[in-house]
């Protein structure tokens, strides 16, 4: 699937929802079911200080394309790292740079990203777009 | 206070009847800031419809006018926290530049290498930073009065802490993480013993406790007006005459001097002298007004109403399993912070605020002290006199429904 039609899915899965809290409710199974970072990439370098909670993020290219793997403290958070993870990684580093994340303001999530929210994820998806850019300038 | 009582106040506070997410809003974030009633929004306005014009130097009708409002808003500042004299009350932007404004001007009269400055664990970081930057400025040191497990100040250690190295102690009345009510007037007569000068941070104790700097007998007391009812960018730093007189001006500029000749310039009279640029002479009156606002409810009975709704909250929440709650001196103020088993704060956060409950998650700007209690940060629940049982128990059960879906 492309970057793009995860996307849309995602988008489409959440707005099956009205209700604010049966959205979250699907962002908590989301946080939940993500798959724990291992202990070995948990190392400073790895790590989005938030005001709020804390982000660990890895990458490495496997094959031509970014692998991201996440975590954090606070489920939420981690809900939209899980769904950050599954739309951008497994793809080329030029198809990330390429991406317009467009998703998390339609799913009604954006202030999670605010600038004042302090929670790591900002920086987490600037950091996202800094590896594939790294990977590409690896590549040649 | 009785039910109307609390009606009556509630109606005079416009913002209490919006909707946030389709809910009706519970604010308990008051210890980050107050709402502000009709009678202060109005003031404002008055101030600017009929009262603008800039202060101290015009000789013009509305200039004049505009500087007795000015100056008899400090007056009513005098008298409320019961200072001497209204040339003791110097306005600022808020607590932090108060504190920011000591931390500079007595650094710089009465500071030098190998002195000490004590604060203490639960310090907000505007009463950590300035002092810090006073240390490395003029290499002097630290000292950090510890906690107990309530949460309380360990004052057998602050007796080991003071020496004479010490050359003022910097404690704040109320922790805004805690809420424990520290028994400051103890703390300054320690200090006294040795002449020692105290500053209290006063932002989280001037809504809740009567202050009088007298009966205190503080050095210095400041406060920020936007958490007593009053818009943002207007505080007070009272200090005792004598040494305001000794410490040195803190910024340069207008209002602040006597004369001013490229060779020398002399500084203006108390308050002035602390006072360089147009100040906030709207802000000044709203503050005024909302402290007259306070006053004719009576800071007393105030006090009792949050005593109540705060003891009342923190007995609804015990009965919650895996209930933690940090701060549990029997001096307490309306703050209530708390983690439940092991659910990080934020995500807690976030869903009451999808239910229409403000409260606030993280550090609280003590992160020492967070730190010092090794959690990620608490909930923290703040009331005031227009919070009431009804909307706890709203909280409450949005709590239970809140745990229940994270944990």
């Amino acid at each position: 699937m492309t970057i793009n039609e995860i996307q849309n899915e995602i988008i489409e899965e959440f707005n099956q929802f009205d209700d604010w809290m049966d959205k979250y409710a699907l962002l908590i199974d989301l946080g939940n079911t993500l798959q724990p970072l291992d202990d070995k990439y948990k190392i400073p370098q790895n790590i989005i200080e938030g005001c709020q909670s804390r982000v660990w993020l890895n990458a490495e290219l496997i094959d031509g394309k970014v692998v991201f793997q996440g975590e954090s403290d606070a489920v939420l958070v981690k809900g939209i790292v899980s769904m950050l993870i599954q739309v951008l990684s497994d793809h080329t580093p030029g198809e990330i740079l390429d991406t317009d994340l467009y998703f998390i303001e339609k799913i009604g999530l954006k202030e999670h990203l605010s600038p004042t929210r302090s929670n790591g994820l900002l920086a987490m998806v600037k950091q996202m777009k800094l590896y594939a850019l790294a990977f590409k300038a690896k590549m040649g | 206070m009785t039910e109307q009582e609390i009606n009556n106040i509630r109606a005079d506070f416009p913002i209490l009847t919006e909707q946030v997410y389709n809910k009706p809003l519970i604010y308990f974030d008051n210890a980050a800031t107050t709402q502000k009633p009709q009678a202060v929004l109005d003031r404002i306005n008055y101030g600017y419809k009929h009262l603008n014009a800039n202060i101290h130097r015009g000789v013009h009708y509305l200039s004049q006018k505009a500087t007795e409002a000015h100056e008899e808003a400090r007056k009513y500042v005098a008298h409320f926290i019961n200072a001497t004299s209204s040339s003791e009350v110097i306005f600022t932007r808020g607590t932090t530049e108060a504190i920011n404004l000591v931390a500079f001007s007595f650094g710089e009269c009465c500071c030098r290498a190998g002195d000490e400055i004590i604060i203490s664990m639960m310090e907000h970081h505007s009463n950590i930073v300035p002092w810090q930057m006073l240390c490395e400025r003029k290499g002097m040191r630290l000292r950090v009065i510890p906690i107990n497990e309530k949460g309380e100040l360990r004052l057998d250690v602050f007796g080991e802490l003071i020496n004479e190295n010490t050359r003022l102690v910097a404690v704040t009345q109320v922790s805004n993480v805690l809420g424990t009510v520290n028994p400051v007037k103890e703390i300054i007569q320690t200090a006294h013993q040795r002449n020692i000068p105290v500053l209290i941070d006063g932002a989280q104790a001037v809504p809740h406790i009567q202050v009088d700097v007298q009966e205190l007998d503080a050095d210095f007391y400041v406060f920020s007006g936007h958490k007593i009812y009053t818009p943002t960018g207007i505080g007070v730093l009272y200090g005792k005459r004598e040494w305001l007189e000794r410490i040195p001006p803190y910024q340069g500029g207008g209002e602040m001097i006597q004369t001013v000749t490229f060779e020398k310039t002399t500084y203006n009279e108390l308050p002035f002298k602390f006072e360089a640029g147009t100040p906030d002479y709207i802000g000044s009156t709203a503050l005024a007004e909302a402290l007259k606002y306070v006053e004719n409810i009576g800071i007393q009975k105030i006090a009792a109403y949050e005593n109540e709704l705060t003891a009342y909250a923190t007995a609804e929440l015990m009965k919650i399993e895996g209930m933690r709650i940090f701060g549990t001196s029997e001096h307490k103020s309306a703050v209530i912070s708390f983690l439940v088993g092991n659910i990080h704060p934020y995500d807690i956060g976030m869903l009451l605020d999808k239910l229409g409950i403000a409260v606030r998650t993280g550090h609280h700007c003590a992160q020492p002290l967070i730190d010092h209690l090794g959690i990620p940060g608490t909930v923290r629940a703040s009331f005031s006199f227009y919070n009431t049982k009804e909307e706890v128990d709203i909280f409450i059960a949005a709590l239970k429904r809140v745990i229940g879906m994270l944990g």
